[in-house]
């Protein structure tokens, strides 16, 4: 699989997985529906245009948290609206996080390390179908996660998550990150 | 690939005038999901300086050395189209397979659509091994038809489970439940099959030191042990009459497949050695060894699930005994004495690792073997700088041979069509099966 053409995978994205309305980009619209997502019809119109995002359906929640994603390259910080997932939120900010089953539970692709153990607390247990995935997870830790279940909220502000690459190449401030 | 190098133009050749491999061929009908990986494969064959070419097969339509004269760098990354052999007696009789070629079979693949396993004349199948392929065969053959018609199974084999007499599959390990080779997902999806009464024996859950040993560093093993454990404790004492039976195995080496005596040619059974485990987790794995205590287990179909074998190419290194083709990150040795990296030349998944992982486990050796192809074009080592003809000279052969190069394009159209029949039936596609039909829709 290749790490890039990081614009289809956004497209295909759409939002579905978030529970925020979705943000239409101005291209390419595939507009998969898979079985159990979580957008309810009457709260998803979808409108196609040229012109730049849209964001859909009114709501007061446009309170966004700041996370900061450590790769091998360094660390970028972007900012997430609380309802949206980190898997989507890194690929709407063209950071490298892979998503190959775009959501759905069936791989570990997307798998991240919150760097943080009271930040790792914060965060509603994994369900048994998410442990399964991250069973299979290259260099897991106490402290991994998929990102496409790591739902963004208020009390995350300040998130901190590392790709497992960067964990490959340096301990950042001092964690180590300990095989399960 | 694309992404390391802005210049760079990939050609995919595929022996099949179907992309996608085991996504589209191994993977169960009835994990949707885990296909979705298709729009990310798709993504990468759109990309302008990509192409794909089906139908175009090494060894027959083109050689390897041909392609090495057109191509500055190839990546040998094909996989492991045959199986392990068990090398018992009666390996040969009616009704005994790899479940490779069952999963071929129930998936459309068109070198087994007319495989015609017999589903018909039995009410026990035994499966061998307990990796996730054995659990994946072993739930088609469970799991109600009725459930399996709105997925993209191939018809002919959704037609013969309708009609299949199979109630009792069987699920059988050399070892024990520690080492099962299954993942805790597709276990917990066999075992929540409705109205499925599954047997686990207790005694066969007794836990060595060496199993604790392996187990406790090993998060896989010992989440499928607990369902294991959880399921061998909640299931009744013995199934209610016409319950569908699943029975996991332990312990059971097969030594020899039985012919039964009704049907000549065909199976009966298996005759199995019980075994033991010994050595311990610190000095590798427990290995099986045998008791001389054997039994009889009786069946009239056997899936033989025990991994599968890369297949040798001529031209290229091969490692026998392995498997695989020698390497070092991906870069292929070559076969002299000396193991020198051979130019130009690199393998990737199964074929560089051996036939084990899932489809993410490959996205870091594919990272490997690109860090080595970039390794050497920069360091200028192995690969050749000339000028190469690449595409142009690769479509010219094959045209000069009158081989029918099928694009992603064609697929497309395939794509299309599948989908469109499938609609008919609420399917999410009905695929094609025959070469026939695949190269006819392709080239219309």
């Amino acid at each position: 699989m290749f790490k890039f053409s990081r614009l289809g995978a956004r497209a295909a994205f759409k939002g579905l997985l978030s529970k925020a309305p979705p943000t239409i980009r101005s291209n390419k619209s595939y507009y998969t529906i898979f079985q159990n997502d979580c957008v309810k019809p009457s709260s998803c119109k979808l409108f196609s245009t040229t012109a730049t995002e849209i964001s859909l359906g009114e709501n007061e929640e446009t309170k966004k948290i700041s996370v900061t994603f450590f790769n091998a390259d360094g660390e970028q910080e972007i900012k997430v609206p609380v309802g949206m997932s980190m898997l989507e939120a890194a690929h709407e900010n063209d950071i490298e996080l892979e998503g190959a089953c775009e959501g759905s539970l069936a791989c570990s692709t997307c798998h991240v390390i919150v760097m943080d153990v009271e930040q790792y607390n914060k965060l509603e247990d994994p369900t048994d179908e998410e442990n399964d995935m991250l069973d299979l997870a290259f260099g897991l830790t106490e402290t991994s996660r998929l990102g496409c279940q790591v739902i963004a909220k208020p009390e995350l502000d300040g998130l901190r998550l590392a790709l497992p690459a960067a964990t490959r190449n340096f301990a950042v401030d001092g964690y180590k990150p300990k095989p399960h | 690939m694309l992404k390391a190098h802005e210049g760079a133009e990939v050609d995919i050749i595929d022996r099949l005038p179907t992309p996608f491999g085991l996504v589209r061929s191994g993977v169960a009908p009835d994990h949707p999901e885990t296909k979705i990986v298709i729009n990310q494969f798709s993504r990468v064959a759109h990309n302008e300086r990509c192409s794909f070419f089906g139908n175009v097969s090494l060894g027959s339509s083109i050689s390897l050395s041909e392609l090495r004269q057109f191509y500055h760098v190839v990546v040998l990354a094909y996989g492991a189209e045959s199986d392990r052999a068990l090398g018992i007696p009666g390996e040969d009789l009616n009704g005994v397979h790899s479940a490779r070629e069952f999963v071929w079979w129930y998936n459309g693949h068109p070198d087994f659509s007319n495989l015609a396993p017999d589903l018909k004349s039995t009410d026990t199948a035994i499966v061998l091994g307990q990796g996730n392929v054995a659990l994946d065969v072993a739930r088609i053959l469970l799991k109600p038809p009725t459930e399996l018609a709105i997925t993209d199974i191939a018809s002919h084999a959704l037609a013969a489970l309708k009609e299949s007499s199979i109630r009792k599959v069987y699920l059988v390990g050399r070892r024990g439940p520690v080492q099962a080779a299954c993942t805790a997902k597709e276990l917990r999806e066999i075992l929540a099959i409705k109205d499925l009464y599954v047997n686990i024996k207790e005694t066969d859950l007794l836990k060595t030191s060496a199993d604790e040993e392996e187990m406790k560093t090993n998060r896989i093993r010992r989440r499928v042990f607990e369902l294991l454990s959880k399921a061998s404790s909640s299931s009744a004492s013995r199934p209610s009459p016409g319950q569908r039976e699943l029975h996991f195995t332990f312990f059971q080496k097969p030594e020899k497949f039985l012919e039964s005596n009704d049907q000549s040619g065909h199976i009966g059974g298996v005759n199995f050695e019980k075994t033991i485990l010994k050595g311990s987790a610190s000095s590798g794995n427990q290995i099986a060894a045998g008791t001389g205590e054997y039994e009889d287990l009786e069946c009239g179909l056997v899936l033989k699930s025990i991994g599968y074998k890369s297949v040798p190419v001529d031209g290229l290194p091969f490692d026998h005994s392995k498997g695989v083709v020698p390497n070092i990150r991906g870069r292929v040795l070559s076969s002299s004495r000396f193991a020198q990296p051979e130019g130009g030349l690199y393998v990737c998944g199964w074929l560089k690792r051996g036939p084990t992982g899932i489809i993410g486990t490959n996205l870091y050796d594919a990272e490997e073997t690109v860090a080595s192809i970039s390794d050497d074009i920069e360091k200028r080592e192995r690969i050749s700088t000339s000028t190469k003809q690449g595409r142009e000279g690769l479509l010219q052969l094959l045209e000069s041979r009158k081989i029918q190069v099928i694009t992603f394009s064609d697929w497309e159209k395939i794509d299309s069509e599948e989908k469109r029949r499938g609609s008919l039936i609420r399917k999410p596609r009905e695929k094609l099966t025959t070469w026939k039909d695949l190269l006819e829709v392709a080239t219309r």
